[in-house]
């Protein structure tokens, strides 16, 4: 069917300029029905103006956005079709919290009896059933951004934003919330866009995360993807931990680092090139390694910081001294091994894991 | 092929309906502010470089100005006056502030009250109190001979006078500088031993400099413009600000008179514009994370400036006290028995009561409309969206009426509205008139107050609203404006006190119909009844009181039905 091909929310050719600095350049998105997308990335990337774009809060210097099948490019904020959260949860402080859920629902003449109705399904749905003769700042944080949730899909709109709705939550809560925000999602289907600049969040709750950096999308693509094939230097040192590593191109699958050659490296011909290898951490391993293994280093270990219930552990591997190396470690294989700063350790590198970019 | 011109095309976002609402007044206040604020100070510009028949002459009337040596001496008059008040009044006042802000004094919040009494009555009060104390039958003209000031009309009034009406302007400023401190600050200094004195120089006085500034500045500004003491006191000392009041109103003499303006609105311009930048820095040196400051007892620091502080008040309750003393004295000095006859004298046979009423009327509709219109205009500047060309420019002129001297913008008005092709000409001589001016004469302050409670408020909620298709205005009313009720308050009594107490720009705009209190003093003080003009003036005060306790009132009334929100936990 041609309809289901057609994206829920389609971006195309996004500009912003602020006088002479461009915030957002050429962006290009299509985004289906239900999914949930992350905008990732550092701040002043342009992610935070994007999701205002797409609310109509910021105006666009070029580019079109179409919702649903329609051209919205050019509609105030009014006219379009969603609902949003922000990070300070921009709660009215002197309502209820019953009537800042039916804040929008009041606006649209339904009936005494069909808001009270909606607004205890909603006070259900993010688990705060008795709040609603509450004032705001009788509630806690995480409990406010969760009456900011009900507030914002209390009209039922085709599509969530949300605006680093976790950055000002403690840890614990902030964990927690997140999954919570997922399966909401889930349940009700909506179409969501979140913003953030915390990898971990993007990682745990997005169907697809698009990486920005520097006004220009990155990499759009599912959390897998992002962490295991990032498309450039910048995505790969972004989400997740790396070593990076300059190397050189011997041949087709065969790089050298330092005075070692790896093989099996997803690189391909022109013997010679210096490259730079990326390198997750969890992709240098200490078991199981059996002898004929390629690809086995002998180190000492630097340092080790201690992080729980595993290690980041700091290596000096022989013949690649210049370069030290970053691994994970189980607290449980250190004790077992009895390994502490010094000892001699030896590790297999997965070559085949590794990102190889131009240098 | 279409894609690509899409991409390209700039794109503008269509004007919701309600963004329209927003833009059309925001349109028509910056209308009327051009024409109550910006039209008749462009025609105190033009009347400076026009002879009487309206021709154009250049720089003439400033050569010809200078050519007067009576007018040229005002000019120094008021310039050096102005510096010697401010010399006194921003160390006098920083002390007191310091007291306040600094130290573990007890009653403080009753010796900042005190010391803000002077507010209620019009400046001039201060200037009939010195003549009973030093005047031709005061009680201490010996005292002031023997130091060797042979009169107090005259320069020595005017100073102290002043000093007495500034006092609490500066006071304001300053307890505000220096509330605004960051304890880790002086934490630090404690951890790494330093001594107090090396603290005040290094920590306390740099982080209030710019208060200081701002607080100089405030005083020369209100001593150069100020035009009620130098009128009661001044004897043959001339100033500016009675300069332009005998050319205009004596003479006729539009066109030096407008020079003398200019002459009285360029310090204020100038101060204005330091102020605006010095605000800047002030509220930036204080980041959200701050502690602040609470003072620790010190006896001895603690005793000195409580000694300080009741001395100020005591001469403070001496120039108030002989004022109200002075107007309940049957015929000083030979008669000092309880009377009420100064009251009757104004109030009856002088038709002040008539006055009183105008008075009253004028501080209602000044304080209802002038709330009304300063915290809509503010809102509409802050939080709509659109329209950005239009912003600044009302922006501006809300704060311009701070850098404009009441005289100034009374001339401005009689030459503006007073032109027989004006169509607004209708209003000149109304109740209408004298209201408008006077909101335009204290709006910024309003403005400001309303900027800050406005600014106060998240951003977002404009944005929660439009994306819950909620128009602005009903957001407006259901959570800006209940949330800002202690705000609007204070701007309101800011309007009403100041409106009951103005002399400066009414003096050139009411009728015989229009008549106010605090005019009668002049006329009452010409009349050669200064009795009668201190009763006056009492009255005036009292109205203030009476007005700040309902205001107080009004206040938690609304504080209670309003901001229950704040406190429930």
């Amino acid at each position: 069917m041609a309809g289901s091909a057609e994206p829920f929310l389609r971006l195309e050719g996004i500009r912003k300029e602020f006088g002479a600095f461009t915030a957002l350049r050429d962006i290009r998105l299509d985004v289906p029905q239900g999914e949930f997308v992350c905008f990732l990335g550092p701040s002043g990337c342009g992610k935070t103006t994007l999701l205002r774009i797409i609310a109509g809060l910021e105006e666009q210097s070029a580019g079109s956005i179409h919702q649903g099948g329609r051209d919205i490019s050019a509609l105030p904020p009014a006219q379009r079709d969603y609902g949003i959260v922000f990070q300070s949860y921009a709660l009215f402080p002197n309502l209820t919290i019953f009537d800042n859920v039916a804040y929008g629902l009041v606006n649209r003449r339904a009936g005494r009896a069909a808001i009270v109705a909606r607004v205890g399904e909603l006070l259900q749905l993010v688990g705060l059933p008795d709040a609603g003769g509450k004032y705001p700042a009788q509630l806690s944080g995480g409990q406010q951004q969760r009456i900011a949730l009900a507030r914002a899909l209390a009209t039922s709109p085709g599509l969530l934003l949300l605006d680093e709705p976790l950055s000002a939550l403690d840890a614990i809560v902030r964990v927690h919330l997140r999954q919570e925000i997922r399966a909401l999602q889930q349940r009700l289907g909506v179409t969501t866009i979140m913003v953030t600049h915390d990898q971990e969040e993007a990682l745990s709750m997005a169907d697809r995360i698009v990486v920005m950096n520097q006004g220009v999308i990155d990499q759009i693509g599912t959390p897998l993807e992002i962490y295991r094939e990032p498309a450039t230097p910048f995505v790969a040192d972004f989400v997740g931990k790396v070593n990076m590593l300059a190397a050189t191109v011997e041949s087709a699958g065969q790089v050298r680092i330092g005075l070692r050659s790896f093989a099996g490296a997803p690189c391909n011909g022109s013997a010679g090139r210096a490259v730079r290898a990326y390198l997750r951490p969890e992709d240098i391993v200490a078991r199981p390694i059996s002898e004929g293994d390629s690809n086995v280093i002998d180190s000492t270990i630097e340092k080790v910081e201690f992080l729980g219930s595993y290690c980041l552990v700091k290596v000096s591997a022989q013949g690649m001294e210049q370069q030290p190396l970053t691994v994970y470690l189980s607290l449980n294989f250190l004790s077992e091994q009895n390994l502490a700063a010094g000892s001699p350790l030896r590790l297999r590198v997965l070559a085949e894991r590794m990102r190889i970019f131009e240098a | 092929m279409a894609g690509a011109t899409l991409a390209t095309a700039a794109v503008r976002q269509r004007v919701h309906w309600t963004d329209r609402t927003a833009h059309i007044a925001l349109a028509l206040l910056a209308l009327a502010l051009a024409a109550f604020l910006a039209g008749p100070l462009f025609a105190i510009l033009a009347q400076s470089v026009e002879d009487a028949k309206g021709g154009f002459v250049g720089l003439e009337n400033f050569t010809a100005y200078f050519a007067t040596p009576a007018l040229a001496q005002s000019l120094w008059n008021s310039v050096w006056t102005s510096l010697l008040v401010t010399a006194v009044v921003v160390p006098a006042a920083f002390t007191f502030a310091y007291a306040i802000a600094r130290s573990c004094m007890p009653l403080k919040d009753l010796f900042r009250i005190m010391a803000l009494t002077p507010l209620l009555a019009p400046s001039l009060l201060s200037a009939i109190a010195f003549i009973y104390w030093f005047g031709n039958q005061g009680v201490l003209k010996a005292w002031m001979q023997a130091l060797g000031i042979d009169q107090i009309y005259g320069a020595p009034g005017i100073v102290l006078s002043q000093i007495f009406s500034v006092f609490p302007h500066a006071l304001l400023i300053l307890v505000t500088a220096l509330s605004l401190a960051d304890a880790r600050l002086y934490e630090a200094a404690d951890a790494l031993g330093t001594s107090a004195t090396r603290k005040f120089f290094t920590i306390t006085l740099p982080g209030a400099k710019y208060g200081l500034a701002s607080a100089a500045m405030v005083s020369f500004t209100l001593v150069i413009t100020d035009f009620g003491i130098p009128k009661v006191i001044g004897g043959n000392f001339n100033v500016l600000s009675t300069d332009v009041f005998k050319l205009v109103i004596g003479q006729q003499d539009f066109q030096k008179g407008a020079v003398v303006a200019i002459f009285l609105l360029a310090p204020a311009l100038l101060t204005f514009v330091v102020d605006r930048f010095v605000q800047r820095k002030q509220t930036s040196m204080l980041t959200a994370r701050a502690v602040p400051y609470s003072p620790r007892p010190s006896r001895g620091f603690d005793l000195a400036m409580t000694a300080y502080c009741s001395l100020v008040l005591l001469l403070m309750l001496a120039v108030l006290g002989m004022a109200v003393f002075a107007s309940f004295v049957k015929f000083w000095p030979y008669d000092l028995s309880f009377s009420l006859r100064h009251y009757v004298l104004g109030l009856v046979d002088n038709e002040a009561g008539a006055a009183f009423l105008n008075s009253l009327k004028l501080a209602f509709f000044t304080s209802v409309a002038g709330t009304a219109v300063v915290f809509a205009g503010a809102y509409l500047v802050e939080k709509t969206r659109g329209a950005d060309w239009l912003r600044p420019g009302v922006q501006l002129l809300a704060l311009l009426p701070m850098a404009v001297p009441g005289l100034v913008l009374g001339l401005g008005y009689i030459f503006f509205f007073n032109a027989p092709d004006n169509p607004l000409n209708f209003l000149y001589h109304t109740m209408a008139i004298l209201v408008l001016c006077t909101i335009v004469h204290f709006y910024t302050t309003g403005h400001l107050t309303a900027l800050t409670a406005l600014k106060a408020l998240d951003t977002e909620f404009e944005s929660v609203s439009a994306s819950l298709k909620v128009p602005f205005w009903k957001t407006f009313w259901r959570v800006t404006l209940p949330i800002c009720t202690p705000a609007l308050v204070d701007i309101s009594r800011y309007f009403f006190i100041n409106a009951m107490t103005t002399i400066s720009a009414v003096v050139f705009l009411y009728s015989p119909d229009t008549l106010l209190i605090s005019i009668t003093i002049l006329s009452l003080d010409e009349a050669g009844e200064p009795g009668a003009a201190a009763a006056m003036a009492v009255l005036i005060a009292a109205a203030s009181l009476a007005a700040c306790t309902v205001f107080l009132g009004i206040g938690r009334l609304i504080e209670r039905r309003t901001q229950a929100w704040r406190t429930s936990k």
